[in-house]
Protein backbone atom coordinates (compact mmCIF):
# COMPACT_ATOMS: atom_id res chain seq x y z
CA UNK A 1 0.00 0.00 0.00
CA UNK A 2 1.49 3.27 -1.04
CA UNK A 3 -0.32 6.34 0.23
CA UNK A 4 1.33 8.99 -1.92
CA UNK A 5 2.84 9.17 -5.34
CA UNK A 6 5.45 11.69 -4.26
CA UNK A 7 8.48 11.28 -2.13
CA UNK A 8 11.69 11.50 -4.15
CA UNK A 9 13.98 14.05 -2.59
CA UNK A 10 16.95 15.69 -4.27
CA UNK A 11 19.53 17.46 -2.15
CA UNK A 12 22.06 19.49 -4.08
CA UNK A 13 25.27 21.02 -2.69
CA UNK A 14 23.54 21.83 0.56
CA UNK A 15 25.42 23.97 3.04
CA UNK A 16 24.60 25.43 6.44
CA UNK A 17 26.73 28.03 8.17
CA UNK A 18 26.29 29.09 11.79
CA UNK A 19 28.40 32.23 11.82
CA UNK A 20 31.75 31.00 10.56
CA UNK A 21 31.07 27.40 11.60
CA UNK A 22 30.08 25.10 8.78
CA UNK A 23 27.56 22.60 10.19
CA UNK A 24 26.62 21.03 6.86
CA UNK A 25 29.23 21.17 4.15
CA UNK A 26 28.26 20.70 0.51
CA UNK A 27 26.04 17.63 0.81
CA UNK A 28 24.36 16.12 -2.22
CA UNK A 29 21.99 13.17 -1.95
CA UNK A 30 19.41 11.57 -4.19
CA UNK A 31 16.72 9.92 -2.13
CA UNK A 32 14.34 7.52 -3.87
CA UNK A 33 10.61 7.46 -3.30
CA UNK A 34 9.75 4.94 -0.60
CA UNK A 35 13.35 4.52 0.49
CA UNK A 36 14.40 4.03 4.11
CA UNK A 37 17.46 6.24 4.34
CA UNK A 38 19.45 6.62 7.54
CA UNK A 39 21.72 9.52 8.39
CA UNK A 40 24.28 8.02 10.74
CA UNK A 41 26.99 9.90 12.56
CA UNK A 42 28.35 10.90 15.95
CA UNK A 43 26.90 13.97 17.65
CA UNK A 44 28.07 17.14 15.94
CA UNK A 45 28.31 15.44 12.55
CA UNK A 46 25.51 17.61 11.15
CA UNK A 47 22.89 14.90 10.71
CA UNK A 48 20.20 16.65 12.75
CA UNK A 49 21.03 19.99 11.11
CA UNK A 50 20.53 18.36 7.72
CA UNK A 51 17.19 16.92 8.85
CA UNK A 52 16.03 20.28 10.20
CA UNK A 53 16.88 21.87 6.86
CA UNK A 54 14.85 19.22 5.04
CA UNK A 55 11.94 19.87 7.47
CA UNK A 56 12.29 23.60 6.84
CA UNK A 57 13.09 24.66 10.41
CA UNK A 58 16.53 25.89 9.43
CA UNK A 59 17.31 28.18 6.51
CA UNK A 60 19.79 26.84 4.04
CA UNK A 61 22.96 28.85 3.43
CA UNK A 62 23.60 27.49 -0.04
CA UNK A 63 22.38 24.73 -2.31
CA UNK A 64 18.89 23.41 -2.94
CA UNK A 65 16.35 20.85 -1.75
CA UNK A 66 13.77 19.59 -4.23
CA UNK A 67 10.79 17.27 -3.87
CA UNK A 68 10.09 15.34 -7.07
CA UNK A 69 12.01 17.93 -9.05
CA UNK A 70 10.34 21.03 -7.54
CA UNK A 71 12.49 23.19 -5.31
CA UNK A 72 11.15 23.52 -1.76
CA UNK A 73 14.06 25.54 -0.38
CA UNK A 74 11.85 28.56 0.25
CA UNK A 75 8.73 26.70 1.38
CA UNK A 76 7.94 27.22 5.09
CA UNK A 77 7.76 24.03 7.21
CA UNK A 78 3.95 24.11 7.54
CA UNK A 79 3.61 24.07 3.74
CA UNK A 80 6.08 21.25 3.07
CA UNK A 81 3.72 18.51 4.24
CA UNK A 82 6.54 16.41 5.63
CA UNK A 83 5.76 14.25 8.61
CA UNK A 84 8.24 14.37 11.45
CA UNK A 85 8.86 12.36 14.58
CA UNK A 86 10.79 14.56 16.97
CA UNK A 87 13.40 13.61 19.50
CA UNK A 88 11.41 13.30 22.74
CA UNK A 89 8.25 12.99 20.57
CA UNK A 90 6.95 16.56 21.23
CA UNK A 91 3.38 15.36 21.69
CA UNK A 92 0.73 17.91 22.66
CA UNK A 93 0.40 17.25 26.41
CA UNK A 94 -3.06 18.81 26.79
CA UNK A 95 -4.67 16.78 24.00
CA UNK A 96 -5.88 13.20 23.92
CA UNK A 97 -4.11 10.62 21.76
CA UNK A 98 -6.96 10.92 19.23
CA UNK A 99 -6.64 14.71 19.01
CA UNK A 100 -2.86 14.48 18.76
CA UNK A 101 -3.07 12.12 15.82
CA UNK A 102 -5.87 14.07 14.12
CA UNK A 103 -4.20 17.46 14.60
CA UNK A 104 -2.71 17.71 11.11
CA UNK A 105 -6.11 17.05 9.53
CA UNK A 106 -7.93 19.28 11.98
CA UNK A 107 -5.75 22.32 11.18
CA UNK A 108 -6.46 21.61 7.51
CA UNK A 109 -10.19 21.94 8.33
CA UNK A 110 -10.97 18.36 7.30
CA UNK A 111 -14.58 17.32 8.15
CA UNK A 112 -14.83 15.73 11.58
CA UNK A 113 -16.13 12.37 10.31
CA UNK A 114 -13.20 12.02 7.90
CA UNK A 115 -10.73 12.84 10.66
CA UNK A 116 -12.23 10.22 12.96
CA UNK A 117 -12.11 7.58 10.23
CA UNK A 118 -8.50 8.33 9.40
CA UNK A 119 -7.44 8.49 13.07
CA UNK A 120 -9.01 5.06 13.62
CA UNK A 121 -6.93 3.73 10.72
CA UNK A 122 -3.79 5.18 12.27
CA UNK A 123 -4.65 3.80 15.72
CA UNK A 124 -4.92 0.38 14.07
CA UNK A 125 -1.60 0.85 12.32
CA UNK A 126 0.24 1.55 15.56
CA UNK A 127 -2.00 -0.74 17.67
CA UNK A 128 -3.18 1.88 20.11
CA UNK A 129 -6.95 1.44 19.66
CA UNK A 130 -7.52 1.16 23.40
CA UNK A 131 -5.61 4.33 24.25
CA UNK A 132 -7.41 6.87 22.05
CA UNK A 133 -8.80 8.89 24.94
CA UNK A 134 -5.72 8.94 27.13
CA UNK A 135 -3.41 11.92 27.47
CA UNK A 136 0.23 11.48 26.37
CA UNK A 137 1.36 11.73 30.01
CA UNK A 138 -0.54 8.54 30.79
CA UNK A 139 1.33 6.48 28.19
CA UNK A 140 4.62 4.60 28.35
CA UNK A 141 7.60 5.76 26.30
CA UNK A 142 7.02 3.14 23.62
CA UNK A 143 3.35 4.08 23.31
CA UNK A 144 4.20 7.79 23.09
CA UNK A 145 6.64 6.97 20.33
CA UNK A 146 3.85 5.22 18.40
CA UNK A 147 1.49 8.17 18.89
CA UNK A 148 4.18 10.47 17.49
CA UNK A 149 4.57 8.17 14.50
CA UNK A 150 0.81 7.97 13.89
CA UNK A 151 0.50 11.74 14.22
CA UNK A 152 3.23 12.28 11.66
CA UNK A 153 1.76 9.76 9.19
CA UNK A 154 -1.90 10.74 9.59
CA UNK A 155 -1.95 13.23 6.70
CA UNK A 156 -0.16 10.79 4.36
CA UNK A 157 3.00 12.86 3.91
CA UNK A 158 5.31 11.98 1.01
CA UNK A 159 8.31 12.05 3.34
CA UNK A 160 8.64 11.13 7.00
CA UNK A 161 11.56 12.56 8.97
CA UNK A 162 12.60 10.78 12.16
CA UNK A 163 15.01 12.43 14.59
CA UNK A 164 16.46 9.76 16.90
CA UNK A 165 12.96 8.45 17.61
CA UNK A 166 14.17 5.51 19.70
CA UNK A 167 16.71 7.43 21.76
CA UNK A 168 14.55 7.54 24.89
CA UNK A 169 13.61 3.86 24.90
CA UNK A 170 15.40 1.08 26.75
CA UNK A 171 17.40 -1.37 24.74
CA UNK A 172 14.97 -4.30 24.68
CA UNK A 173 12.04 -2.11 23.66
CA UNK A 174 14.18 -0.47 21.01
CA UNK A 175 14.68 -3.73 19.11
CA UNK A 176 10.94 -4.35 19.22
CA UNK A 177 10.11 -0.87 17.95
CA UNK A 178 12.70 -1.21 15.17
CA UNK A 179 10.72 -4.19 13.87
CA UNK A 180 7.44 -2.24 14.06
CA UNK A 181 8.97 0.75 12.29
CA UNK A 182 10.27 -1.41 9.46
CA UNK A 183 6.90 -3.07 9.15
CA UNK A 184 5.06 0.27 9.07
CA UNK A 185 7.51 1.61 6.50
CA UNK A 186 6.71 -1.32 4.26
CA UNK A 187 2.97 -0.82 4.67
CA UNK A 188 2.73 2.93 4.03
CA UNK A 189 5.42 3.21 1.35
CA UNK A 190 6.46 6.65 2.55
CA UNK A 191 10.04 7.83 2.15
CA UNK A 192 11.67 7.56 5.60
CA UNK A 193 14.66 9.73 6.50
CA UNK A 194 15.97 8.51 9.79
CA UNK A 195 18.60 10.17 11.96
CA UNK A 196 20.50 8.13 14.51
CA UNK A 197 23.89 7.67 16.10
CA UNK A 198 23.17 4.01 16.76
CA UNK A 199 24.92 1.83 14.20
CA UNK A 200 22.79 -1.22 14.98
CA UNK A 201 19.60 0.70 14.17
CA UNK A 202 21.16 1.95 10.97
CA UNK A 203 22.28 -1.51 9.86
CA UNK A 204 19.09 -3.36 10.70
CA UNK A 205 16.47 -0.98 9.31
CA UNK A 206 17.83 0.99 6.39
CA UNK A 207 17.80 0.50 2.64
CA UNK A 208 20.73 2.89 2.48
CA UNK A 209 22.91 4.53 5.11
CA UNK A 210 24.67 7.87 4.87
CA UNK A 211 27.63 8.01 7.23
CA UNK A 212 28.23 11.63 8.19
CA UNK A 213 31.27 13.21 9.73
CA UNK A 214 32.01 16.87 10.49
CA UNK A 215 29.13 18.07 8.34
CA UNK A 216 30.11 16.10 5.27
CA UNK A 217 29.15 12.73 3.79
CA UNK A 218 31.78 10.13 4.57
CA UNK A 219 30.22 7.26 2.61
CA UNK A 220 26.82 6.25 1.24
CA UNK A 221 25.64 2.73 0.56
CA UNK A 222 23.50 -0.22 1.60
CA UNK A 223 24.28 -1.52 5.09
CA UNK A 224 26.06 -4.50 3.55
CA UNK A 225 28.18 -2.37 1.20
CA UNK A 226 29.21 -0.12 4.05
CA UNK A 227 30.04 -2.96 6.38
CA UNK A 228 31.87 -5.11 3.85
CA UNK A 229 33.52 -2.34 1.80
CA UNK A 230 34.24 0.62 4.07
CA UNK A 231 36.22 3.30 2.27
CA UNK A 232 37.80 4.98 5.26
CA UNK A 233 38.99 4.22 8.76
CA UNK A 234 36.13 6.36 10.09
CA UNK A 235 33.48 4.43 8.17
CA UNK A 236 35.01 1.10 9.16
CA UNK A 237 35.20 1.92 12.85
CA UNK A 238 31.90 3.80 13.16
CA UNK A 239 29.85 1.07 11.51
CA UNK A 240 30.93 -1.99 13.45
CA UNK A 241 34.42 -2.55 14.81
CA UNK A 242 37.59 -2.92 12.82
CA UNK A 243 41.30 -3.61 13.05
CA UNK A 244 43.58 -1.67 10.77
CA UNK A 245 46.64 -3.17 9.10
CA UNK A 246 49.09 -0.62 7.75
CA UNK A 247 51.28 -1.88 4.91
CA UNK A 248 53.34 -0.26 2.19
CA UNK A 249 50.34 -0.14 -0.20
CA UNK A 250 47.97 1.56 2.26
CA UNK A 251 45.68 0.88 5.19
CA UNK A 252 43.48 -2.21 5.32
CA UNK A 253 40.42 -2.90 7.44
CA UNK A 254 39.95 -6.31 9.03
CA UNK A 255 36.75 -7.05 10.98
CA UNK A 256 37.35 -8.80 14.35
CA UNK A 257 34.91 -11.62 13.57
CA UNK A 258 36.76 -12.49 10.37
CA UNK A 259 39.92 -13.50 12.20
CA UNK A 260 40.32 -17.07 13.38
CA UNK A 261 42.47 -17.99 16.34
CA UNK A 262 44.29 -21.21 17.27
CA UNK A 263 47.02 -22.16 19.74
CA UNK A 264 50.40 -21.85 17.97
CA UNK A 265 50.96 -24.60 15.42
CA UNK A 266 47.46 -26.09 15.53
CA UNK A 267 45.70 -23.91 12.91
CA UNK A 268 44.04 -25.54 9.90
CA UNK A 269 45.32 -22.90 7.47
CA UNK A 270 48.63 -21.11 7.19
CA UNK A 271 48.93 -18.55 9.97
CA UNK A 272 49.07 -14.90 8.84
CA UNK A 273 50.51 -13.64 12.10
CA UNK A 274 51.30 -14.88 15.56
CA UNK A 275 50.94 -13.22 18.92
CA UNK A 276 50.08 -13.57 22.58
CA UNK A 277 46.69 -13.06 24.19
CA UNK A 278 46.46 -9.96 26.31
CA UNK A 279 42.86 -10.27 27.52
CA UNK A 280 39.70 -12.34 27.06
CA UNK A 281 36.23 -10.90 27.61
CA UNK A 282 33.27 -13.26 27.63
CA UNK A 283 29.96 -12.05 26.13
CA UNK A 284 27.94 -15.28 26.11
CA UNK A 285 27.53 -15.99 22.42
CA UNK A 286 31.01 -14.72 21.63
CA UNK A 287 34.22 -13.74 23.31
CA UNK A 288 36.38 -10.73 22.53
CA UNK A 289 40.06 -11.51 22.60
CA UNK A 290 42.79 -8.87 22.39
CA UNK A 291 45.99 -10.24 20.86
CA UNK A 292 49.40 -8.52 20.88
CA UNK A 293 51.17 -9.14 17.59
CA UNK A 294 54.64 -8.24 16.38
CA UNK A 295 53.46 -7.32 12.92
CA UNK A 296 50.38 -5.15 13.59
CA UNK A 297 50.28 -4.27 17.26
CA UNK A 298 47.14 -5.06 19.21
CA UNK A 299 44.37 -6.79 17.24
CA UNK A 300 40.82 -7.46 18.33
CA UNK A 301 39.42 -10.91 17.57
CA UNK A 302 35.79 -11.96 18.06
CA UNK A 303 35.36 -15.72 18.37
CA UNK A 304 32.02 -17.52 18.59
CA UNK A 305 32.04 -19.16 21.99
CA UNK A 306 30.75 -22.51 20.74
CA UNK A 307 33.69 -22.97 18.36
CA UNK A 308 36.24 -23.09 21.14
CA UNK A 309 35.30 -25.37 23.97
CA UNK A 310 38.92 -25.12 25.09
CA UNK A 311 38.98 -21.61 26.48
CA UNK A 312 41.71 -19.19 25.50
CA UNK A 313 43.66 -17.75 28.41
CA UNK A 314 45.72 -14.65 28.92
CA UNK A 315 49.38 -15.01 27.98
CA UNK A 316 48.72 -17.90 25.60
CA UNK A 317 50.68 -17.97 22.32
CA UNK A 318 48.34 -18.10 19.31
CA UNK A 319 48.28 -18.03 15.53
CA UNK A 320 45.96 -15.69 13.65
CA UNK A 321 44.35 -16.73 10.37
CA UNK A 322 41.98 -15.12 7.90
CA UNK A 323 40.79 -15.42 4.31
CA UNK A 324 42.16 -13.14 1.59
CA UNK A 325 38.81 -11.43 1.04
CA UNK A 326 38.53 -10.55 4.72
CA UNK A 327 41.01 -7.74 4.28
CA UNK A 328 39.63 -4.59 2.67
CA UNK A 329 41.95 -1.96 1.35
CA UNK A 330 40.69 1.52 2.31
CA UNK A 331 40.40 4.00 -0.54
CA UNK A 332 40.97 6.94 1.74
CA UNK A 333 43.52 7.07 4.50
CA UNK A 334 43.60 9.46 7.40
CA UNK A 335 46.12 12.21 7.21
CA UNK B 1 -7.28 33.64 65.03
CA UNK B 2 -7.15 36.83 66.98
CA UNK B 3 -8.77 38.62 64.09
CA UNK B 4 -11.54 36.05 63.83
CA UNK B 5 -12.20 36.43 67.55
CA UNK B 6 -12.14 40.19 67.32
CA UNK B 7 -14.60 40.15 64.45
CA UNK B 8 -17.27 38.45 66.59
CA UNK B 9 -16.52 40.09 69.95
CA UNK B 10 -15.94 43.80 69.40
CA UNK B 11 -17.75 46.05 70.26
CA UNK B 12 -20.17 43.41 71.62
CA UNK B 13 -20.30 39.61 71.20
CA UNK B 14 -22.31 38.24 68.30
CA UNK B 15 -22.42 38.45 64.53
CA UNK B 16 -23.29 42.15 64.59
CA UNK B 17 -20.24 43.07 62.56
CA UNK B 18 -21.16 40.62 59.82
CA UNK B 19 -24.76 41.82 59.81
CA UNK B 20 -23.32 45.22 58.97
CA UNK B 21 -22.42 43.81 55.57
CA UNK B 22 -26.07 43.73 54.64
CA UNK B 23 -27.40 46.58 56.71
CA UNK B 24 -24.91 49.31 56.00
CA UNK B 25 -25.07 51.12 52.73
CA UNK B 26 -21.36 51.79 52.36
CA UNK B 27 -19.91 48.34 52.91
CA UNK B 28 -21.42 46.46 49.95
CA UNK B 29 -20.44 49.37 47.70
CA UNK B 30 -16.86 49.30 48.93
CA UNK B 31 -16.61 45.55 48.50
CA UNK B 32 -18.09 45.75 45.00
CA UNK B 33 -15.66 48.55 44.07
CA UNK B 34 -12.78 46.48 45.38
CA UNK B 35 -13.75 43.34 43.53
CA UNK B 36 -14.43 45.24 40.31
CA UNK B 37 -11.13 47.10 40.39
CA UNK B 38 -9.26 43.92 41.26
CA UNK B 39 -10.83 42.00 38.39
CA UNK B 40 -10.07 44.73 35.85
CA UNK B 41 -6.55 45.13 37.22
CA UNK B 42 -5.98 41.38 37.01
CA UNK B 43 -7.29 41.13 33.46
CA UNK B 44 -5.19 44.04 32.25
CA UNK B 45 -2.04 43.07 34.16
CA UNK B 46 -2.11 39.44 33.09
CA UNK B 47 -2.80 40.33 29.43
CA UNK B 48 0.01 42.86 29.40
CA UNK B 49 2.21 40.49 31.39
CA UNK B 50 1.52 37.70 28.91
CA UNK B 51 2.68 39.87 26.00
CA UNK B 52 5.78 40.92 27.93
CA UNK B 53 6.65 37.41 29.02
CA UNK B 54 6.14 36.14 25.46
CA UNK B 55 8.41 38.86 24.10
CA UNK B 56 11.04 38.10 26.73
CA UNK B 57 11.07 34.36 26.12
CA UNK B 58 11.43 34.87 22.38
CA UNK B 59 14.04 37.64 22.56
CA UNK B 60 17.73 37.05 22.05
CA UNK B 61 19.72 36.15 25.14
CA UNK B 62 21.19 39.64 25.52
CA UNK B 63 17.88 41.49 25.20
CA UNK B 64 16.25 38.92 27.45
CA UNK B 65 18.72 39.63 30.26
CA UNK B 66 18.23 43.36 29.84
CA UNK B 67 14.45 43.02 30.01
CA UNK B 68 14.71 40.82 33.08
CA UNK B 69 16.92 43.41 34.75
CA UNK B 70 14.37 46.16 34.09
CA UNK B 71 11.67 43.92 35.45
CA UNK B 72 13.58 43.21 38.65
CA UNK B 73 14.59 46.84 39.11
CA UNK B 74 10.91 47.73 39.15
CA UNK B 75 10.51 45.44 42.16
CA UNK B 76 13.09 47.43 44.09
CA UNK B 77 11.37 50.78 43.67
CA UNK B 78 9.04 51.46 46.57
CA UNK B 79 5.37 51.48 45.78
CA UNK B 80 5.13 54.92 47.34
CA UNK B 81 7.70 56.32 44.93
CA UNK B 82 5.96 54.74 41.97
CA UNK B 83 2.54 55.96 43.01
CA UNK B 84 3.75 59.52 43.51
CA UNK B 85 5.50 59.39 40.13
CA UNK B 86 2.11 58.73 38.60
CA UNK B 87 0.83 61.73 40.52
CA UNK B 88 3.37 63.85 38.64
CA UNK B 89 2.42 62.34 35.33
CA UNK B 90 -1.34 62.16 35.58
CA UNK B 91 -2.34 65.33 37.43
CA UNK B 92 -4.38 68.11 35.82
CA UNK B 93 -1.12 69.91 35.22
CA UNK B 94 0.84 66.68 34.92
CA UNK B 95 3.18 65.74 32.13
CA UNK B 96 0.68 63.65 30.18
CA UNK B 97 -1.98 66.35 30.09
CA UNK B 98 0.60 69.02 29.24
CA UNK B 99 1.91 67.00 26.32
CA UNK B 100 -1.50 66.07 24.99
CA UNK B 101 -2.40 69.72 25.23
CA UNK B 102 0.84 70.77 23.52
CA UNK B 103 0.30 68.52 20.50
CA UNK B 104 -3.29 69.71 20.42
CA UNK B 105 -5.14 66.43 20.98
CA UNK B 106 -7.09 67.81 23.92
CA UNK B 107 -8.13 71.27 25.02
CA UNK B 108 -9.37 70.38 28.48
CA UNK B 109 -7.17 68.26 30.78
CA UNK B 110 -8.34 64.67 31.14
CA UNK B 111 -9.13 63.58 34.66
CA UNK B 112 -6.68 60.73 35.07
CA UNK B 113 -6.71 60.99 38.84
CA UNK B 114 -9.06 60.99 41.77
CA UNK B 115 -11.13 58.36 40.01
CA UNK B 116 -11.06 54.66 39.16
CA UNK B 117 -9.04 55.23 36.02
CA UNK B 118 -6.17 56.61 38.04
CA UNK B 119 -6.33 53.75 40.51
CA UNK B 120 -6.36 51.24 37.65
CA UNK B 121 -3.38 52.84 35.91
CA UNK B 122 -1.38 52.82 39.12
CA UNK B 123 -2.34 49.29 40.09
CA UNK B 124 -1.80 47.74 36.66
CA UNK B 125 1.58 49.40 36.47
CA UNK B 126 2.51 47.97 39.83
CA UNK B 127 1.13 44.51 39.12
CA UNK B 128 2.51 43.83 35.64
CA UNK B 129 5.94 42.62 36.88
CA UNK B 130 4.18 40.25 39.28
CA UNK B 131 2.05 38.97 36.43
CA UNK B 132 5.12 38.44 34.23
CA UNK B 133 7.12 36.23 36.59
CA UNK B 134 4.93 33.10 36.79
CA UNK B 135 4.21 33.36 33.07
CA UNK B 136 7.89 33.68 32.28
CA UNK B 137 8.79 30.62 34.32
CA UNK B 138 6.00 28.66 32.64
CA UNK B 139 6.95 29.74 29.12
CA UNK B 140 10.62 29.04 29.66
CA UNK B 141 9.92 25.43 30.58
CA UNK B 142 7.87 24.75 27.43
CA UNK B 143 9.43 22.35 24.96
CA UNK B 144 9.89 24.40 21.79
CA UNK B 145 9.83 21.20 19.76
CA UNK B 146 6.11 20.92 20.50
CA UNK B 147 5.57 24.22 18.67
CA UNK B 148 7.81 23.01 15.84
CA UNK B 149 5.74 19.83 15.69
CA UNK B 150 2.58 21.87 15.30
CA UNK B 151 4.03 23.83 12.38
CA UNK B 152 5.40 20.67 10.85
CA UNK B 153 1.88 19.20 10.93
CA UNK B 154 0.68 22.14 8.86
CA UNK B 155 -0.63 24.58 11.49
CA UNK B 156 -0.24 28.31 10.86
CA UNK B 157 1.34 30.56 13.47
CA UNK B 158 -2.07 31.62 14.81
CA UNK B 159 -3.33 28.02 14.97
CA UNK B 160 -0.20 26.98 16.82
CA UNK B 161 -0.60 29.83 19.30
CA UNK B 162 -4.27 29.32 20.11
CA UNK B 163 -4.41 25.54 20.00
CA UNK B 164 -1.01 24.64 21.45
CA UNK B 165 0.83 27.55 23.06
CA UNK B 166 -2.05 29.15 24.95
CA UNK B 167 -3.37 25.89 26.46
CA UNK B 168 0.15 24.90 27.46
CA UNK B 169 0.67 28.19 29.30
CA UNK B 170 -2.60 27.79 31.22
CA UNK B 171 -0.85 26.89 34.50
CA UNK B 172 1.19 30.09 34.17
CA UNK B 173 -1.92 32.14 33.46
CA UNK B 174 -3.77 30.73 36.46
CA UNK B 175 -0.78 31.31 38.75
CA UNK B 176 -0.43 34.83 37.43
CA UNK B 177 -4.14 35.59 37.87
CA UNK B 178 -4.15 34.27 41.43
CA UNK B 179 -1.05 36.21 42.39
CA UNK B 180 -2.20 39.50 40.93
CA UNK B 181 -5.76 39.21 42.19
CA UNK B 182 -4.77 38.37 45.74
CA UNK B 183 -2.16 41.12 45.84
CA UNK B 184 -4.67 43.59 44.38
CA UNK B 185 -7.22 42.82 47.09
CA UNK B 186 -4.84 44.09 49.72
CA UNK B 187 -3.83 47.18 47.81
CA UNK B 188 -3.72 50.26 49.97
CA UNK B 189 -1.30 52.99 48.94
CA UNK B 190 -2.20 53.36 45.29
CA UNK B 191 -5.98 53.64 45.69
CA UNK B 192 -5.46 56.08 48.55
CA UNK B 193 -3.16 58.36 46.58
CA UNK B 194 -4.41 58.07 43.00
CA UNK B 195 -8.06 57.62 44.03
CA UNK B 196 -7.81 60.74 46.10
CA UNK B 197 -10.22 59.38 48.71
CA UNK B 198 -12.95 59.04 46.12
CA UNK B 199 -12.28 55.39 45.31
CA UNK B 200 -12.55 53.55 48.56
CA UNK B 201 -11.29 49.97 48.58
CA UNK B 202 -11.52 47.41 51.34
CA UNK B 203 -7.89 47.59 52.43
CA UNK B 204 -8.05 51.35 52.82
CA UNK B 205 -11.39 51.12 54.58
CA UNK B 206 -9.92 48.62 57.06
CA UNK B 207 -7.10 50.99 57.87
CA UNK B 208 -9.53 53.84 58.37
CA UNK B 209 -11.57 51.72 60.78
CA UNK B 210 -8.44 50.67 62.61
CA UNK B 211 -6.64 53.97 62.88
CA UNK B 212 -9.27 56.70 62.75
CA UNK B 213 -12.69 55.50 63.80
CA UNK B 214 -11.23 52.73 65.97
CA UNK B 215 -14.00 50.29 65.03
CA UNK B 216 -11.74 47.26 65.31
CA UNK B 217 -14.61 44.84 65.07
CA UNK B 218 -15.57 46.04 61.60
CA UNK B 219 -11.94 46.03 60.50
CA UNK B 220 -11.42 42.51 61.77
CA UNK B 221 -14.62 41.36 60.07
CA UNK B 222 -13.51 42.76 56.71
CA UNK B 223 -10.05 41.26 57.09
CA UNK B 224 -11.58 37.88 57.90
CA UNK B 225 -13.88 38.24 54.91
CA UNK B 226 -10.95 38.88 52.58
CA UNK B 227 -9.08 35.94 53.99
CA UNK B 228 -12.05 33.68 53.37
CA UNK B 229 -12.54 35.15 49.93
CA UNK B 230 -8.98 34.24 48.97
CA UNK B 231 -9.30 30.75 50.43
CA UNK B 232 -12.56 30.13 48.57
CA UNK B 233 -10.92 31.31 45.36
CA UNK B 234 -7.99 28.92 45.82
CA UNK B 235 -10.42 26.10 46.54
CA UNK B 236 -12.44 26.81 43.40
CA UNK B 237 -9.29 27.00 41.29
CA UNK B 238 -8.14 23.75 42.80
CA UNK B 239 -11.35 22.10 41.66
CA UNK B 240 -10.79 23.19 38.08
CA UNK B 241 -7.16 22.25 37.92
CA UNK B 242 -4.60 20.80 40.20
CA UNK B 243 -2.91 23.70 41.99
CA UNK B 244 0.21 21.60 42.34
CA UNK B 245 0.79 22.07 38.61
CA UNK B 246 0.38 25.83 39.05
CA UNK B 247 2.93 25.97 41.80
CA UNK B 248 5.54 24.06 39.86
CA UNK B 249 4.57 20.46 40.48
CA UNK B 250 5.00 17.84 37.81
CA UNK B 251 2.69 18.05 34.82
CA UNK B 252 1.60 14.80 33.39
Amino acid sequence: MSETTQGALQIKNLRKMFGTFCAVDDISLDIQKGEFLTLLGPSGSGKTTLLMMIAGFLDISAGDIALDGTSISNTPPEKRNFGMVFQGYALFPHMSVRDNIGYALSVRKTPKADINKRVDEMLDLVQLQDFADRKPGQLSGGQQQRVALARALCFAPPVLLLDEPLGALDKKLRVEVQEQLKDIHKRVGTTFIYVTHDQEEALSMSDRVVIMRDGAVEQVGTPKELYERPQSEFAASFLGKSNFLRTSDGTHALRPEKIDLAPTGTGKTTPRMSGTIRSVTYFGSMQRIMVDTQAAGELEVDIDSWRNPEPFVEGQAVDLMWEDHAVVRLERTES
Amino acid sequence: MNILWLSVSDPEPGLGNYANLFESEALPRIIWTTVRICIITTLLSVSLGYCLAYAMVHAYRKEQNMMLTFLLVSFWISILVRTFSWLMLLGRKGLVNEWLDAIGIISEPIAFMRNELGVLIGMVHYMVPYAVLPLLVNMQTLDQRVMSASRNLGATGAQTFFRIYLPMTKPGIVASVLLVFILSLGFYVTPAVLGGGKVLMVAEYISVQLLITLKWGIAAMLAALMLFGVLVMLWVMNRFMKLSTVFGGATS
